[in-house]
């Protein structure tokens, strides 16, 4: 090492410490600046947005039929209850694992929307006569979607929707 | 976090790594800003691998895919327009610096002994880059990606006796085609890694040579510094001015790098009416060109390339270093720069019997530059001594000539 390269300590440390740490606070800043533009391609791009929201004309449904429409991937059952079914919901909160009023699940009692994967692992129950049964695991759900008996731990999740006309739901982003 | 790094130290050498690799490694003080370019080339290859890993993500390697997965990313992804501009541009940035920064190891003799393996080591570096960059220029399946492709992997059939099946072999089709495509994307994401791991290898043999220096002499230990922050900052202060050119490029003119007929999806029933390589394949595809013999063309292309490597040997002054103290090898530098040039222009234009008589020329420049070295420099060394050397040179001269005497002694 040459004579004249100095490397003693300076006089004022707090200069040179102040100095350290504001590069570090800018170059950290302009890491994190650069790193954005990564990080967000990685979300999902407009076209998938664009097929985030699904409208469902309900239409043809009669009562007591249930059809499986798509929602960001996933199904979604839409089940047209009969006035047997709807009273029959009613009297009950499902059961003691996820106690719930059937009122709180819909938005008009006539039509039930729910997310049709089941909560346990994620298949696809099939319908019943009154409700749905996981082939997988066994799970059973009735027909407000609350889960009676299986290994699930919540009732079926109810997707964000609102109804846009008298028979058209609108199922929105998260 | 000292603790934790007290704990490392005991079990692998990171602090001394750092220390005698980076902070406290010896460089040269007079070192320019031509050295600069190896850091950049180390920094652009770094941007290219970010970019094009992210790219892969929502690329598609399928022929009735690729063109619209390149508009997907362009128009759908987030950020995707900035992501591929950032790739195409990094293309042509690798070229420049690693074009530049030969120059400089040219025009200082940075090729000479000791330093013969890490001219040679840069030498695969430049083919693997090419590779990739043949390869790569492929997956955006636009007119000019096809017919570049085809026209490049036909020249392999020139290959004696067994063209057609080497050639056929290659593309895993009878044309470029589907399996071409994916070959291609594979490789091209491979090629990028075994670049990291030459890269590597390359700078290991630096830190065992050392730089070189704009003198040329070697310099005594006293008159290296260390590297921590002399050249750390020198080296981001150069990234700063190349990161404000190439920004200018990404962000304001992204087309510039970008040929038009691309813009169109490959058609393998219509060749455009002018291919034309990306401009840092020019030199070598004018040279192509200019011979008109098949075999002979290929060869030249690839005699091109690879004759770089026998530099150290074709040089055979005794002055060290390179131009600074050599006029008549400073002149040739010179000439053989105007020259590719000359090449690069003659390769982008239609073939005319203008431009094939320039390309000639300019092909044979070209090679004598290299062939006629050996006889140069000994004559220039000659002339160089009976006019008497600078006091240094003479200097060094006779130390190595001592050191060479206590070896020869042991």
């Amino acid at each position: 090492m040459s004579d004249d390269v100095i490397k003693s300590e300076p006089e004022d440390c707090g200069r040179r410490k102040f100095l350290e740490k504001a590069t570090g606070a800018v170059a950290g800043a302009g890491i994190a600046a650069a790193s954005w533009p990564f990080i967000s391609s990685m979300n999902p791009s407009t076209d998938i947005l664009a097929k985030a929201e699904s409208q469902v004309e309900l239409d043809g449904i009669v009562p007591g039929e249930m059809q499986t429409v798509e929602w960001q991937g996933k199904p979604v059952f839409i089940l047209r209850r009969t006035e047997e079914q709807i009273a029959k919901m009613s009297d009950s909160n499902g059961s003691s694992k996820d106690p719930e009023p059937d009122e709180q699940r819909v938005q008009q009692s006539e039509w039930l929307v729910v997310i049709g994967l089941c909560t346990h692992l994620g298949c696809v129950p099939n319908r019943t006569a009154d409700g749905w049964f996981c082939p997988c695991h066994g799970s059973v759900y009735d027909n407000s979607g609350r889960i009676l008996k299986g290994p699930a731990p919540r009732n079926l999740d109810l997707p964000p929707y609102e109804f846009i006309a008298e028979n058209k739901i609108l199922i929105r982003k998260a | 976090m000292g603790q934790l790094i007290k704990w490392i130290d005991a079990r692998f050498p990171f602090s001394k790594f750092i220390k005698d690799e980076l902070t406290d490694y010896p460089t040269p003080r007079n070192l320019s800003y031509w050295w600069n370019f190896g850091f950049l080339a180390g920094f652009v290859l770094m941007l290219q691998i970010i970019s094009g890993i992210f790219l892969a993500m929502h690329y598609k390697a399928d022929v009735a895919l690729a063109f619209d997965s390149i508009e997907h990313i362009m128009r759908e992804v987030n950020y995707g327009w900035l992501i591929r501009y950032l790739h195409s541009t990094g293309a042509s940035a690798f070229f420049a610096v690693i074009y530049i920064h030969m120059a400089r190891t040219l025009y200082y003799g940075s090729y000479r002994a000791p330093r013969e393996l890490m001219w040679w080591t840069g030498q695969g570096l430049l083919l693997l880059l090419m590779a990739t960059a043949f390869m790569g220029y492929l997956l955006p399946w636009g007119q000019m990606s096809y017919w570049g492709a085809q026209v490049i992997t036909s020249l392999f059939g020139a290959t004696p006796f067994i063209g057609e099946q080497v050639v056929i072999w290659l593309r895993g089709d009878f044309t470029v085609g589907d399996a071409t495509l994916t070959r291609f994307f594979v490789l091209h994401y491979l090629f990028p890694f075994l670049i990291v791991g030459a890269v590597i290898i390359h700078l290991v043999a630096l830190h065992f040579v050392k730089s070189s220096n704009p003198s040329g002499i070697n310099l005594a230990d006293k008159d290296n510094i260390p590297f921590h922050p002399y050249f750390t900052i020198k080296d981001l202060y150069g990234l700063g001015i190349f990161l404000i050119i190439f920004c200018y490029f990404v962000f304001f003119q992204p087309e510039t790098f970008i040929e038009a007929a691309n813009n169109i999806p490959a058609n393998p029933m219509q060749t455009p009416e002018h291919i034309v390589p990306e401009w840092y394949f020019l030199p070598f595809y004018a040279i192509l060109r200019s011979i008109p013999d098949l075999l002979g063309g290929v060869v030249g292309m690839l005699l091109s390339v690879l004759i770089f490597a026998v530099m150290p040997y074709l040089d055979r002054s005794g002055i060290p270093g390179g131009a600074r103290n050599r006029p008549w090898y400073r002149i040739m530098f010179y000439v053989f720069i105007v020259d590719v040039l000359v090449l690069g222009y003659v390769g982008a234009q239609a073939s005319s019997d203008l431009m094939l008589i320039i390309g000639r020329v300019a092909t044979l420049i070209y090679f004598l530059a290299f062939c006629l070295l050996p006889f140069i420099s000994r004559k220039e060394e000659q002339w160089l001594r009976k006019r008497g050397l600078p006091v240094e040179i003479e200097e060094l001269l006779r130390y190595e000539s001592q050191q060479q005497e206590k070896k020869d002694d042991v």
